[in-house]
């Protein structure tokens, strides 16, 4: 009797890890049969050949516009443009965003006089500063850096700045009534209370960011993977055009990834 | 040994820092702003009190009597508007870690684990070495039966363990005075003695000096060296009824002396209800 009780708990013990595991490796099997029967049926369209390939190439061809690419000498240049305006630009957004919308939900008063700006700056679609930017900065690398850093430091500021807001009171009670004082505070409970918002909002900022990264590549640049889709839609080659729309998904999905993996590790607290 | 009775009729107060008056409020008064439109509640009228060092003293009343504000006003988050209170002779000023405070609700940071969750207050005074800080929070971890949950994360524990960590934290950094804001009122009803008995033990342990609010009269005569009963609003102390249970107390529940106490204190809140219902209603 005692060992059928033991059995019994030890299944219980096991079944959610177990539970979790079985629905993940369903999770990938669906999405990735789903995503293979796509590429299947492009290839079948391809085959019977029922689009031009100039309108919609097969995968095959896809494949081989990628091993082009890859030996083209402009590749290290394209890569190492586009990288460094992403890069440059997401990594100012990042710290401008987050001291900024720190502070602007640290003092109420700040956020009193920002607020407004900040509200009308965000209304503007921020790809439509573009022509702007060029005027001001020239259509070197400095315009380019700064459309991706306003594209992408809304968010993250929006979202430090909630965060801020929506500190537990309770906990800031807790915290005084120990004699904190304002840094203290800051430290122990405001910062660690808006990681998650921060990170939500730099996920959020990463597809924003891209956007940013394309949208000044096509108003004139030699280089970058944008400027590349760009010159390829230009002259008809649309599967040199699927190529580089894959960098951009690829690109977006590792950064996001990553993200949630710092999410992750600063959200073993949650529930 | 100072009744309320003699206290009022003393012709002048002795000088602060009486040995026998640890924490000590005279005539003391304490009035807020209450809402959005601006209106000034009174919610502490003229009263005298004093706790001697290691006392255990309970504050009952009904609810919006002013228990919690004569909390908040000891802790220094409300200014007093008049009369006085003093902590070892000395006005009481901004919060401090002198006095700590137990809520009603756990309020342990989430993103920290038990342990440092208990050390927090320690951390922020910054006296202690880290490792003395860790040892110190593993000591009041083993004091409230929380030892093996150093490492877990406060959303992992039940209400009531959660309650003793909020304790710990509290005990961590010495106070002089302990103030606790109904800390048991949302545990269930097993729990909440199980902590009783807990807190007395470890209040006798640790010698600490403590100010506990509460409007379970049982709980009240359970805990405390003294019961205070307050007036509803603006609180005024009714009564106050020295408490001596054979020991240990946690036995002492169902006894007749007990249920003699809890009846004289139900008695008191009675009549102080009677004299403002005809104000009220």
């Amino acid at each position: 009797m005692a060992t059928v009780i033991l059995q019994d708990s030890e299944i219980a013990a096991r079944r959610p890890s177990g539970a979790r595991i079985s629905e993940r490796v369903q999770r990938l099997l669906w999405g990735g049969l789903f995503l293979l029967a796509l590429f299947a049926a492009w290839q079948l369209e391809a085959t019977f050949g029922l689009e031009p390939p100039i309108l919609l190439p097969s995968p095959a061809e896809v494949v081989g516009a990628f091993g082009d690419f890859f030996s083209s000498p402009d590749i290290l240049a394209d890569f190492a443009a586009s990288g460094q305006e992403f890069l440059y630009g997401f990594l100012l957004a990042t710290a401008v965003g987050i001291v900024l919308g720190l502070a602007i939900g640290w003092y109420v008063k700040l956020g009193y006089l920002v607020d407004p700006l900040v509200t009308f700056l965000y209304a503007i679609p921020r790809v439509a500063l573009a022509p702007l930017l060029i005027v001001w900065l020239g259509i070197g690398m400095s315009s380019k850096v700064a459309l991706v850093f306003l594209t992408s430091v809304f968010p993250v500021l929006i979202n430090t700045s909630s965060g801020i807001r929506s500190l537990d009171s309770h906990l800031l009670r807790v915290a005084r009534c120990f004699g904190a004082n304002d840094l203290q505070i800051f430290r122990t409970v405001a910062l660690p209370g808006s990681v998650p918002f921060i990170l939500g909002g730099l996920r959020l900022a990463v597809g924003q960011a891209l956007i940013g990264v394309f949208v000044a590549e096509l108003l004139g640049a030699q280089h970058g993977i944008g400027a590349m889709i760009e010159n390829a839609g230009q002259q008809f080659e649309t599967a040199m055009v699927f190529c580089g729309l894959v960098i951009f998904a690829a690109a977006g999905m590792a950064f996001s990834a990553l993200v949630r993996w710092l999410e992750r590790h600063f959200d073993a607290w949650r529930v | 040994m100072s009744l309320p009775s003699q206290q009022a009729e003393r012709p002048a107060p002795p000088p602060l820092g009486a040995p026998e008056d640890y924490l000590c409020a005279r005539q003391l008064s304490v009035a807020y702003a209450a809402g959005k439109d601006g209106g000034i509640v009174l919610a502490i009228d003229r009263i005298d009190l004093s706790v001697r060092q290691g006392e255990l003293l309970c504050v009952v009343g009904p609810s919006g009597c002013g228990k919690t504000t004569l909390l908040n006003a000891v802790a220094g988050f409300l200014p007093i508007s008049s009369g006085e209170l003093t902590l070892k002779g000395k006005k009481i000023g901004r919060p401090g870690p002198d006095r700590a405070m137990v809520f009603q609700q756990p309020g342990l940071l989430p993103w920290r684990d038990v342990l440092h969750n208990v050390t927090y207050g320690l951390e922020l005074s910054g006296k202690l070495a880290m490792r003395e800080v860790i040892a110190r929070g593993r000591e009041l971890l083993a004091l409230v039966g929380l030892a093996d949950f150093a490492h877990v994360y406060p959303h992992q524990l039940s209400g009531g363990m959660q309650q003793r960590a909020n304790l710990a934290r509290a005990l961590a950094v010495e106070p002089e005075l302990l103030l606790l804001d109904e800390p048991f009122a949302s545990v269930d009803a097993q729990t909440r003695e199980t902590l009783q008995v807990e807190l007395l033990a470890i209040c006798r342990r640790a010698k600490v000096t403590a100010l506990f609010v509460t409007h379970d009269i049982g709980e009240a005569v359970f805990l405390a060296d003294r019961v205070c009963v307050f007036s509803r609003r603006p609180g005024r102390i009714l009564r106050e009824i020295r408490v001596s249970l054979a020991e240990p107390r946690a036995e002492a529940r169902l006894t007749p002396e007990f249920l003699a106490y809890v009846r004289t204190v139900a008695e008191a809140l009675r009549a102080g209800k009677g004299a403002a219902q005809s104000e009220t209603s």
